[in-house]
């Protein structure tokens, strides 16, 4: 227990909050990459995920590919892109994009598919038009489902970060790696907690999100308790959703996503 | 594939170390969670605050978790015990909450009809509960085989012994083959071991349907989401 009271001793030196290698240096370094990353990715994952969810076209291969990397372990994936790119920033960021678009594009497609079909004959029927229909009634209705995609995204790539530094990229990882070269356990950690701090916030923050997003009118158990993927990610086999047809959609993978860090 | 015939030797040791970092969680997992998930299921008071700590221990980051377990624990950082007990932590988290659903899931009528022909509950759980709740722990322990294999390489940054200790020396040797061997080896590792779990889940419940588990998979799965 002594080293738990060394490396809060650590993180509330105030000799380690400024400066370039400072707490908060490291700390926003390793927001604004997780801010970025899931930014990038859900400009990909969320129209692809809506096309697919919309028409319902091309599901099988999404399904296919969210699997196929989600079995890759991460490590090894950062590792081969640093190798065909060189170390620095740019190799744990676009690893961290490809392992973040998973969870997102099935959380996008799943809110979709969670849509009870007939709601959505019902407002074509009313007179609704197609984009009327996405943007009033399943967007809507889908939201929770997309929120649990990026919960689950957001806290994979804030795990992960921890591994970007591990190819020079920054981030609260610094410390756990620097302290493990000078044998600087309460170092290694003080920034583990302050990792596990940003990971639980997150998580936390999300879950208030979610809730606040279901529409009044479907606030019942059933909708709000949904969560896409499971928790992390890499959940392997992890389903999100299913529809009408009882059909259900896996994301298939596995390894969680939790991958890392 | 030079790089992969010079190093056999190399290549099936560290496959076993991979495999005794990585089995002993799924087995102990499974073990701890089923009682805890009875608990949680028969006991609703305790439900959510079972299944709200089991979420947040699921969403401890492992790298700091690797890190931080050597220290309650008293061992050193490079033993692999500290990786296989955060493995472990992570395979409950996982377990509690799909047995509890999958207990859940067990129609109340088949229940009132046991109790009804006399089982008490200590025999109901083993010869009726269990049984029909099967498919939905097999599923959950796929989920966490899987996963678990994966996470395993991510101690070799700390020095624990795996298949992943081929992506921290590939990248400093800069070996693309090495690499490459690791992400190929680990994904083998997941898929043997699933395909494992699928035949023991057909030994132990011969009623399943083996060919269209349609309908089966379904339910299961959306019970593994719901976690």
């Amino acid at each position: 227990m002594n080293f738990i009271v060394d490396a809060i001793r650590w993180i509330l030196d105030p000799m380690h909050f400024p400066g370039p290698n400072g707490i908060a240096t490291r700390i926003s370094e390793h927001l604004l990459i997780s801010f970025f990353v899931v930014l990038i990715a859900s400009g990909i994952a969320i129209p692809l995920g809506y096309v697919i969810g919309h028409t319902g076209r091309g599901k099988s291969i999404a399904v296919l590919a969210t699997g196929g990397i989600r079995a890759l372990p991460t490590l090894g994936l950062l590792s081969i892109i640093a190798l065909s790119i060189g170390i620095g920033l740019t190799a744990p960021f676009i690893a961290l994009v490809v392992l973040a678009i998973p969870s997102i594009l099935a959380g996008a497609y799943s809110g979709f598919e969670a849509v009870d079909r007939r709601t959505v004959d019902a407002a074509r029927a009313v007179g609704m038009t197609e984009a009327q229909i996405i943007r009033r009634v399943e967007l809507p209705l889908g939201l929770p489902l997309l929120i649990g995609g990026l919960r689950a995204a957001s806290l994979q790539v804030i795990a992960t970060a921890t591994l970007a530094d591990y190819l020079g990229g920054g981030g609260l990882g610094h410390y756990i790696f620097a302290g493990q070269q000078t044998q600087d356990y309460p170092q290694m950690l003080g920034g583990s907690l302050l990792v596990i701090f940003l990971a639980v916030i997150s998580e936390v923050s999300f879950g208030i999100l979610q809730r606040l997003v279901v529409p009044a009118g479907v606030r019942s158990p059933s909708v709000t308790s949904r969560r896409t993927e499971t928790a992390r990610t890499d959940l392997g086999r992890v389903e999100v959703g299913r529809t009408e047809s009882s059909e259900t959609i896996t994301a298939a993978g596995s390894p969680q996503t939790k991958g890392t860090t | 594939m030079n790089w992969v015939l010079e190093n056999l030797p190399l290549i099936g040791e560290r496959t076993l170390q991979h495999l005794a970092t990585a089995v002993p969680p799924v087995v102990i997992s499974f073990l701890l969670a089923v009682p805890i998930g009875w608990l949680a299921n028969r006991f609703r008071r305790v439900r959510g605050t079972v299944l709200t700590v089991c979420g947040l221990l699921y969403s401890i980051p492992s790298l700091p978790l690797f890190v931080a377990l050597p220290a309650l624990i008293g061992t050193g950082l490079t033993d692999p015990s500290g990786v296989i007990i955060a493995l472990t932590l992570y395979g409950i988290a996982l377990m509690v909450r799909v047995t509890a659903d999958g207990l859940s899931s067990v129609d109340l009528h088949v229940t009132q009809a046991a109790n009804a022909v006399g089982f008490s509950e200590w025999s109901r759980f083993w010869r009726v509960d269990l049984p029909l709740a099967g498919p939905v722990l097999l599923s959950g322990i796929r989920v966490v085989s899987v996963s678990t294999v994966s996470l395993t390489t991510v101690g070799a940054v700390l020095g624990v012994k795996s298949l992943g200790l081929f992506f921290t020396d590939g990248i400093q040797r800069n070996i693309a083959a090495e690499i490459f061997t690791g992400i190929v080896g680990t994904v083998l590792i997941a898929l043997v071991l699933d395909l494992l779990l699928v035949l023991i889940g057909r030994v132990l419940m011969p009623w399943l349907p083996s060919v269209s588990q349609h309908a089966t998979r379904t339910t299961v799965r959306s019970r593994v989401a719901a976690a």
